[in-house]
């Protein structure tokens, strides 16, 4: 165990600690900004927990977010079923799904994972409002809890600190090596002896695993659901630019990376409503061009260079 | 050292690529402590019959027992965690890993599995032992050519395998790397590993091996010593070609 490990896991405790006052200090328009920026931090942290070592661009984080706000609220809506058990069934359901797309995809490499996973959200989200219009009745689904922002901004809170910890842990077992091995070098890992697709998949279990939770939490946020507003592929999207600005070396990279987004989006949005995803288009392509290695890779160079200067 | 008992044997094994036969009903033994050479022209095989052994490819037809376990079929982290390491005709080291984590990662998930700070002594170990001893706190890309290969090797020995598998190991080396190169796999023998040895240089072979299986277009064309297989009429055709 090295010392700059446990450095890194005291100094996001003491962010969480410092987080978790936000909604006792200031609330209406900058909470919600905060809800929002958690859930990023919370879908990011889960992503690159899978997509950073192993450089496999994950484009499935809006099904699984779907797929918890779906069953929360045809759970609640449909069934009477309470908010609680939904949001303990959710994430099971994905992770079953996780290991389903992981099995028939996993073993294909790079670019043919990010458009099954691109698709996948799709046909899911095709699927759904298919069975909702010809089976169910083509009504809105209500997820009508007692949860303030605050309490959906502590609880997102314990999901990014949770998603840390295990990502903190993962990195430090044999797991987590193999995925380096694998990012550097899929055919070596495999002659090394690592079962490169049990690994994988066993990993993108995890991710979706955190993604539905965070997609069932935030259900109640938006009280009225239907699919094409959870099952959206921007938000997949979003999550991938905000890991790259961040950096997905580290664990810690997503964070610095959502923070900023999300105020540039908020800006974005708010004075050019209709023009959102060129502006997102042109952010993915700045960010790749010149922050290759995102605002972490970009520290790290500087320091590099301070110190060879 | 040709005494001792029979630890891989592969029969009859064949691969097809579509209409061109890589392995033609290709049969032979490795004995426990042996050096055996596996050599031919360009396009004869061997590298494909190294791929089949290490699990990379499944073969057409044939069978690859090692030590009575079959490991034909199996995928190549299988083959590993039974006994096989390898390393690979053009070098493929983990650039993001340190030199320590290479080796890490050969002892990490391979036949005898080190993890923490057994792991971390045993690369030190090794490192020392392939000639690394002083880039141990360099960056894998600062390595020349040769020394990116000894970090080939000590990954591949770190899991302690059963039997080594060195795919043109010394290929690409100027004379001074190839003394030294002779002189480390020439160690090993001595420590009474089992290696299988795919080799174009002929003083390599001469001095490490002590037997050679020839291929010639993915069938074997002579077994025995080098002396005695160097000399073979056919094989000598299979090099040089007819006048």
């Amino acid at each position: 165990m090295t010392a700059k490990g446990w450095k890194d896991l005291v100094l996001i405790g003491v962010l969480v600690l410092a987080a978790a006052f936000v909604p006792l200090v200031t609330d209406g328009y900058w909470l919600s900004i905060a809800v929002t920026a958690m859930m990023y931090i919370a879908l990011t942290t889960a992503w690159t927990l899978f997509s950073g070592p192993t450089h496999y661009i994950s484009l499935a984080t809006g099904a699984f977010f779907g797929v918890g706000g779906y069953l929360v609220a045809t759970g609640m809506s449909d069934h009477d079923l309470p908010f609680w058990l939904m949001a303990a069934i959710a994430p099971v359901v994905s992770v079953v799904l996780a290991a389903l797309i992981g099995a028939a995809t996993l073993r294909l490499s790079g670019i043919y994972f990010v458009i099954f996973t691109l698709g996948l959200a799709e046909m899911i989200r095709g699927l759904v409002s298919w069975v909702q219009n010809n089976f169910l009745g083509s009504r809105g689904l209500y997820v009508l809890t007692d949860f303030t922002e605050a309490h959906i901004y502590w609880m997102l809170l314990a999901i990014a600190a949770t998603v840390y910890v295990i990502g903190w842990l993962i990195d430090r077992s044999r797991l987590g090596f193999a995925m380096k091995i694998i990012g550097n070098d899929e055919g070596v890992a495999k002659h090394l002896g690592i079962d490169t697709a049990r690994a994988k998949v066993l990993l993108f279990m995890v991710t979706g695993f955190f993604s539905t939770l965070v997609g069932a939490i935030v259900a109640p946020r938006y009280s009225y659901i239907e699919p094409n507003q959870v099952f959206s592929p921007e938000l997949s999207f979003m999550v991938v630019i905000m890991a790259l600005l961040g950096g997905t070396q580290k664990l810690w990279g997503p964070i610095i990376g959502v923070i900023p987004f999300i105020l540039i989006w908020e800006t974005i949005t708010a004075s050019f409503p209709n023009a959102t995803t060129l502006y997102l288009g042109l952010c993915f392509l700045a960010i790749v061009y010149f922050l290759p290695n995102g605002v972490v890779g970009l520290v790290q160079k500087i320091i590099a260079k301070g110190r060879s200067a | 050292m040709s005494t001792g008992r029979s630890i891989l044997t592969v029969d009859r094994l064949t691969k097809r690529f579509g209409g061109l036969v890589a392995v033609n009903d290709l049969s032979f033994e490795v004995r426990e402590h042996e050096v055996m050479g596996l050599i031919g022209p360009n396009g004869s095989g061997k590298t494909t019959t190294m791929n089949l052994i290490s699990g990379a490819f499944a073969p057409t037809s044939g069978t690859i027992h090692l030590e009575g376990r079959r490991l034909s079929g199996l995928g190549a982290h299988e083959v590993t965690r039974a006994g096989v390491s390898r390393t690979f005709q053009l070098v493929r080291v983990l650039p993001g890993l340190s030199l320590i984590d290479n080796v890490i990662a050969g002892a990490a998930f391979g036949h005898k599995r080190r993890w923490g700070g057994p792991a971390k002594e045993q690369a030190v170990r090794l490192l020392q032992r392939v000639g690394l001893g002083a880039q141990i706190g360099l960056p894998v890309s600062a390595l020349t050519y040769i020394d990116q290969k000894r970090l080939e090797l000590a990954r591949a020995l770190a899991g302690e395998p059963e039997v080594l598998l060195l795919d043109e190991w010394l290929a690409g080396l100027n004379p001074t790397e190839l003394q030294e190169g002779i002189a480390l796999i020439s160690d090993l023998r001595r420590e009474g590993r089992t290696i299988i040895l795919v080799e174009h240089v002929m003083d390599a072979i001469r001095s490490l091996c002590d037997r050679c299986v020839v291929m010639n277009s993915g069938a074997k064309i002579a077994e025995g010593t080098p002396q005695a297989v160097l000399s073979d009429p056919e094989v000598i055709r299979a090099y040089l070609g007819d006048e």
